[in-house]
């Protein structure tokens, strides 16, 4: 079994891979000095595709894709995404890539800056702009963030029509009608950076993820402030207590049990660093009701973070959980965030990691 | 290989050398009224050529320059920055990164 590691960077795109999980062998860089703040991992193909988000600094946006784990990759002539003319739009950045169900194997998602939901019916090589959220009459109201306004977390029933996204800012919105209607769903989600904290929209939400047990339960990093919902979000509740900062970018769940996320406090929203200078995780069985601190192998004297993308976990048993920081540093543990190895350091920035197991 | 007559030159930095199969130029022929028109032509012949180059808006890319003759098309007409035969069209990225 070969687990294969995307590593996405400030200055490229590299590619590992292990029988093991613990020797990690690295190829690249691929789009050396580019930006790969999105890449994706699709196996539900006959042949597994990489999708990746590309930016240059000097050429802009594109999105490249390979069926051959990297040997080779291609791109769209006029480009995978592209705003429509009538929009007098161009597109920012790419900054999710996200595959549909496994019954949908050619159904793929793009969140992208500026704000916007793109969905492909070809497997990734064309997307169109899902024109429902880009008119949406709150769009003008949805403001940028620290690193640009965008779509950044897909989230898809497993067996309905719902669609959930969440944007920085603007926070989290739902479609039960496969994309077409969306209403914002932030209830008890706060924005502290409003005059109105707890407003209808407009949150600064940094990722959501889905709890093992069903769809409806979902977790919330925000900007200050860890919420679980029960409803699909209808109502969102703190679950920050026992952590010792409510400020982070990721939060990660289980693939298999039911109630087990992962987070990793910063001291603030001016103060963007491990608590203390220590890098840890931290890790609920319990949907947050409490939290256990777990760092084995992560550094002390540590000023450096792990952005909201720049983690993953994989589907093994015993799940594994992948994270990327700012000073090119690769951490792996294989036992559910218990201790953490180094099978990386001395990259670019880590802006994206996804893992998959290769067939 | 000569251009044909009516032909304009386009040069490229080596970065995007791999996009047109290595060649440290391309022609098009015959030439277009402008810029604009010359970059209408590469996004039919070279789109993702044309992509690097400007956004789908129509805006050159903000650390891409172009110069026309030797002349930046910012400090003349921009993309409506005249283009005749047998002139050379240089691309330069703009000195950014980090």
């Amino acid at each position: 079994m070969t687990y294969l590691l995307a590593i996405g960077t400030r200055k490229g795109l590299w590619l590992a891979r292990s029988e093991d999980r613990l020797t990690w062998s690295l190829d690249g860089p691929h789009f050396l000095m580019e930006e790969v703040a999105a890449v994706a991992i699709d196996s539900r193909r006959e042949t597994t595709r990489l999708l990746v988000g590309v930016l240059s600094m000097h050429y802009g946006p594109t999105l490249v894709w390979s069926d051959d784990l990297g040997s080779t990759w291609n791109e769209t002539g006029n480009g995978a995404i592209r705003f429509p003319d009538d929009t007098g739009t161009a597109l920012g950045r790419i900054w999710q890539i996200h595959p549909d169900r496994n019954d949908r194997p050619e159904v793929v998602w793009a969140g992208c800056e500026p704000t916007s939901l793109w969905r492909s019916t070809d497997g990734g090589l064309s997307f169109a702009l899902v024109q429902s959220l880009w008119d949406h009459p709150h769009r003008t109201e949805w403001l940028p963030g620290a690193g640009g306004a965008a779509v950044h977390s897909v989230v898809v029933h497993p067996t309905s029509d719902r669609v959930t996204v969440a944007m920085s800012s603007g926070g989290v919105y739902v479609s039960d009608d496969g994309a077409t209607g969306w209403t914002p769903r932030n209830i008890g989600i706060s924005a502290k950076f409003l005059p109105d904290m707890y407003p209808e929209y407009g949150q600064c939400v940094h990722k959501i993820a889905v709890d093992a047990s069903g769809p409806d339960t979902m977790y919330a990093q925000n900007h200050h402030g860890v919420y679980r919902t029960d409803d699909g979000g209808m109502q969102w509740n703190s679950i920050a207590d026992g952590l010792p900062s409510d400020f982070g970018f990721f939060v990660l769940t289980s693939p298999h049990t039911p109630a087990t996320a992962w987070v990793m406090p910063l001291e603030a929203d001016m103060r963007r660093v491990p608590v203390g200078g220590r890098m840890r995780v931290h890790r609920t069985r319990d949907g947050g009701s409490t939290w256990t601190e777990l760092g084995a192998g992560l550094p002390d004297n540590s000023w450096s973070v792990v952005l909201r993308d720049a983690a993953c976990v994989d589907t093994d048993p015993s799940t594994g959980i992948y994270l990327g920081t700012r000073d090119g540093v690769i951490y792996v543990s294989t036992d559910e965030g218990d201790t953490y190895s180094v099978i990386a350091e001395h990259l670019p920035d880590i802006l994206s990691l996804r893992v998959a197991v290769l067939p | 290989m000569t251009a044909a007559l009516d032909a304009v030159t386009v040069q490229l930095p080596s970065s995007l050398r791999e996009l047109v199969g290595g060649a440290q130029s391309i022609t098009v022929s015959p030439a277009p009224a402008d810029v604009g028109a010359l970059l209408d032509s590469l996004a039919l012949t070279h789109p993702v050529l044309e992509r690097r180059l400007r956004d789908e808006t129509g805006a050159i890319r903000r650390y891409v320059n172009v110069y026309v003759d030797g002349d930046d098309i910012r400090r003349a007409q921009g993309v409506a920055t005249p283009v005749v035969a047998g002139i050379t069209v240089q691309i330069l990225p703009s000195i950014a990164g980090g």
